[in-house]
């Protein structure tokens, strides 16, 4: 397993993957990322013409056939988004389904005239790491580190156009060269990126990298050097996994492990990963019921003038609303020492009631603040403060107190309760 | 019947189907994710021929069809849910469904009757030595049989659902304020796409069948923007696009499915090229 030749093989993949994905990544950001696919597949008919017209199992040939090929296809989406009412959606996918049709047509053309050599056309179709001779990997490789060269170099114009074009051509950036700049290299890095899987799998080396290494980081470096990564750790994984199982093709193995870490991050990221996002969420939700409750009990205590308890009944009677949860809310409360439980109910203790009184406090100040600064009627205050008083943080109740210089009451007349110390 | 009929039928009975389901792709924005279908099924049809044992079993046909809805259900999930480029979520999964059905089909080499050639362009020339028997008589090429079904139920879900696509399809918010469920047309069209490509598979390919779907609907809507003119349109270059391809491919001798996607693209070329001219003169 570990002859010479495997691990050329390896190191080969290696450089290709990242190498696309890194040049995947701007387009990605750039949200055009199926256009490389689109490239990708077009490339077929301009690499099958290069085999025909050319000498077939020389890779400059290719090179260029897929060059010719992949910005005809690029150009053609181009013309068509700008000079029809077709929306892009159709002229990408027109473009790719048809002009991979011209390249199966002429595949079988070539099939059919007996061209021994085919073999190495069909690699194209879903890549076959295993069938790169030496030569190809030495001008890969070479290729493969040119982009990453290009796309340092390039590497500013390049964040400019992804993020704002009308900005990089406001300060005379020459935006027109740098998108031919961008759309080469797109190009090179499919034509690149096929021979390990494949034209019709490309799309996930340009794209699923990218959406992994993106709910990791919001740099655009850090980006580019985690999509680098991911990629070259799928291709190893890929490359491992086809050698050790009989028959297993090179290409769609490193597709898998690609999605597997694309899925993986998009559920897993801290942040931005799903299970990160719905825990903010429920502890958001967590937090509103709490204070909620909080809340409804010392509205109760208020309006008694002394110290009373309340059923879980009653409360969700009170709130007109069927509580999600709320025992577990108040066992959690009654952990904290917020609530004690009673036998006719539940009821504050003193530090239950401080909170409790906070949140009313919010309340009625940001009701304040809203007719007396920003000028809403009064009756239409309350479903605003509603949510406000889970988010005002202890500084901005000073500035809100300030400001209002230290007010009595609310606009409905009810006392703002402060602490007494 | 002769061979040469039975595929041409084939061909047409695809291709028209096909194109009516592809104008409401066109009109909808969402070619791509017809695109995303037809590669993710791949996996639902290896795991039906290897259920099956046989290229017969319309049923198991059906139940691989699911998976391209089930691809279509994580692409919105993805991007609406967990704020992924639409882009990039489509990308994402319909490329890891292939490589999965890719990795399947050769896993299950030896037990399922398919390969990576099939996969990729079909092989609409074997449609007539798939002959289906009943009651120890002939009935003729199972292909013929289920893109004819699969054309008739293309034709009734269009007369039926024609009001309400035709809604959906143009002004999602007035739809849903006419009480029309966006989300159900949406999801039932993606249903009826997913069952054209597993049926239109075993002929044209997975891929070739993106051509089918968008290249007449695309070529109808440069002529006319209106959903009747448009959908009658592009049954009209689905068949006359088939045809030539075909003609052209058993003059030369080469992929048939091939010979219909590069004919689908030269029309569409073609009416490109005299609208443009019409529209500056």
């Amino acid at each position: 397993m570990f002859d010479p030749v495997f691990i050329k093989v390896l190191l080969g993949t290696l450089l290709l993957a990242s190498s696309s994905a890194v040049v995947g990544a701007f387009s990605f950001l750039k949200g055009e990322s199926l256009v490389g696919d689109a490239i990708a597949h077009a490339l077929l008919p301009g690499v099958v013409l290069a085999f025909i017209l050319g000498d077939g199992r020389h890779p400059g040939y290719l090179i260029i056939g897929a060059l010719i090929a992949g910005l005809i296809a690029h150009y053609g989406i181009a013309f068509i988004e700008q000079r029809t009412k077709l929306k892009s959606d159709t002229a990408v996918s027109l473009v790719l389904s048809t002009f991979f049709g011209f390249g199966i047509l002429l595949m079988s053309y070539v099939q059919r005239t007996g061209q021994g050599q085919q073999a190495g056309l069909e690699r194209f179709l879903l890549g076959k790491a295993a069938a790169i001779t030496m030569v190809d990997l030495y001008v890969f490789t070479g290729l493969a580190l040119l982009l990453l060269l290009g796309a340092a170099l390039f590497y500013k114009g390049f964040q400019l156009m992804t993020f704002n074009e009308d900005f990089a051509a406001a300060i005379g950036l020459p935006t027109g060269t740098i998108r031919f700049a961008f759309t080469v290299l797109t190009v090179l890095a499919v034509t690149v990126g096929i021979q390990t899987v494949g034209v019709v799998l490309m799309a996930a080396l340009l794209i699923t990298p990218s959406a992994a290494a993106r709910s990791w980081t919001s740099s655009l470096p850090r980006m580019l050097l985690l999509a680098a990564l991911f990629a070259s750790a799928a291709a190893l994984g890929g490359t491992f996994i086809s050698a050790a199982l009989p028959k297993m093709p090179t290409g769609p193995w490193i597709v898998l492990v690609l999605g597997f870490f694309g899925f993986s991050s998009l559920i897993l990221a801290p942040e931005k990963g799903w299970l990160a996002r719905r825990r903010r969420a429920t502890s958001n939700r967590n937090k509103t019921q709490r204070e909620n409750l909080l809340k409804l009990l010392y509205g109760a205590e208020e309006r008694a003038g002394e110290p009373v308890a309340m059923t879980a009944e009653a409360m969700v009677d009170a709130r007109e609303q069927h509580y999600e949860g709320l025992t577990k809310t108040l066992r959690n409360l009654k952990k904290e020492f917020l609530v004690v439980e009673r036998p006719d109910g539940f009821a504050l203790t003193d530090l239950g009631r401080i909170e409790g009184r906070r949140v009313v406090r919010l309340h009625r100040l940001w009701e304040l603040y809203l007719t007396e600064r920003l000028g809403m009627a009064a009756d239409h205050i309350h479903p605003q403060a509603e949510t406000m008083e889970h988010v005002i943080t202890p500084e901005i109740e000073a500035l809100i107190v300030k400001e209002l210089g230290n007010p009595e009451v609310d606009p409905h007349q009810s006392p703002i309760p402060y602490e007494e110390d | 019947m002769t061979p040469t009929l039975a595929i041409a039928l084939t061909a047409i009975f695809t291709a028209i189907s096909c194109a009516v389901l592809g104008a409401f792709l066109v009109l909808r924005k969402m070619t791509m994710v017809g695109d995303a279908i037809s590669h993710a099924v791949l996996p639902g049809i290896a795991i039906a021929y290897l259920l099956s044992q046989s290229r017969s079993s319309l049923p198991m046909f059906l139940g691989a069809a699911l998976v391209g809805v089930f691809a279509t259900v994580v692409i919105e999930i993805l991007s609406k849910k967990w704020k992924v480029q639409s882009d990039a979520s489509i990308g994402m999964t319909f490329t890891t469904l292939f490589a999965l059905g890719v990795v399947l089909i050769t896993y299950w080499s030896d037990k399922v009757d398919l390969d990576q050639e099939c996969v990729l362009y079909g092989e609409i020339a074997f449609v007539p030595f798939n002959t289906w028997t009943l009651a120890g008589q002939s009935m003729g090429p199972i292909a013929l049989w289920s893109s004819g079904i699969l054309l008739l139920l293309v034709l009734i879900y269009t007369f039926t659902g024609y009001k309400g696509l035709l809604m959906s399809s143009f002004n999602e918010d007035y739809a849903a304020v006419l009480g029309i469920g966006v989300g159900a047309w949406n999801l039932s069209l993606m249903s009826m796409v997913s069952v054209a490509t597993v049926i239109s598979f075993e002929s044209v390919g997975a891929i070739l069948v993106v051509a089918l779907l968008v290249a007449p609907a695309a070529s109808a809507y440069l002529i006319s923007q209106k959903l009747k003119p448009m959908i009658l349109l592009a049954a009209l270059f689905g068949l006359s696009g088939s045809l030539l391809g075909y003609m052209i491919s058993a003059q030369l001798d080469i992929s048939i499915a091939g010979g219909i996607a590069t004919m689908l693209g030269v029309q569409f070329a073609l009416i490109l090229t005299i609208t443009q001219f019409s529209r500056t003169s």
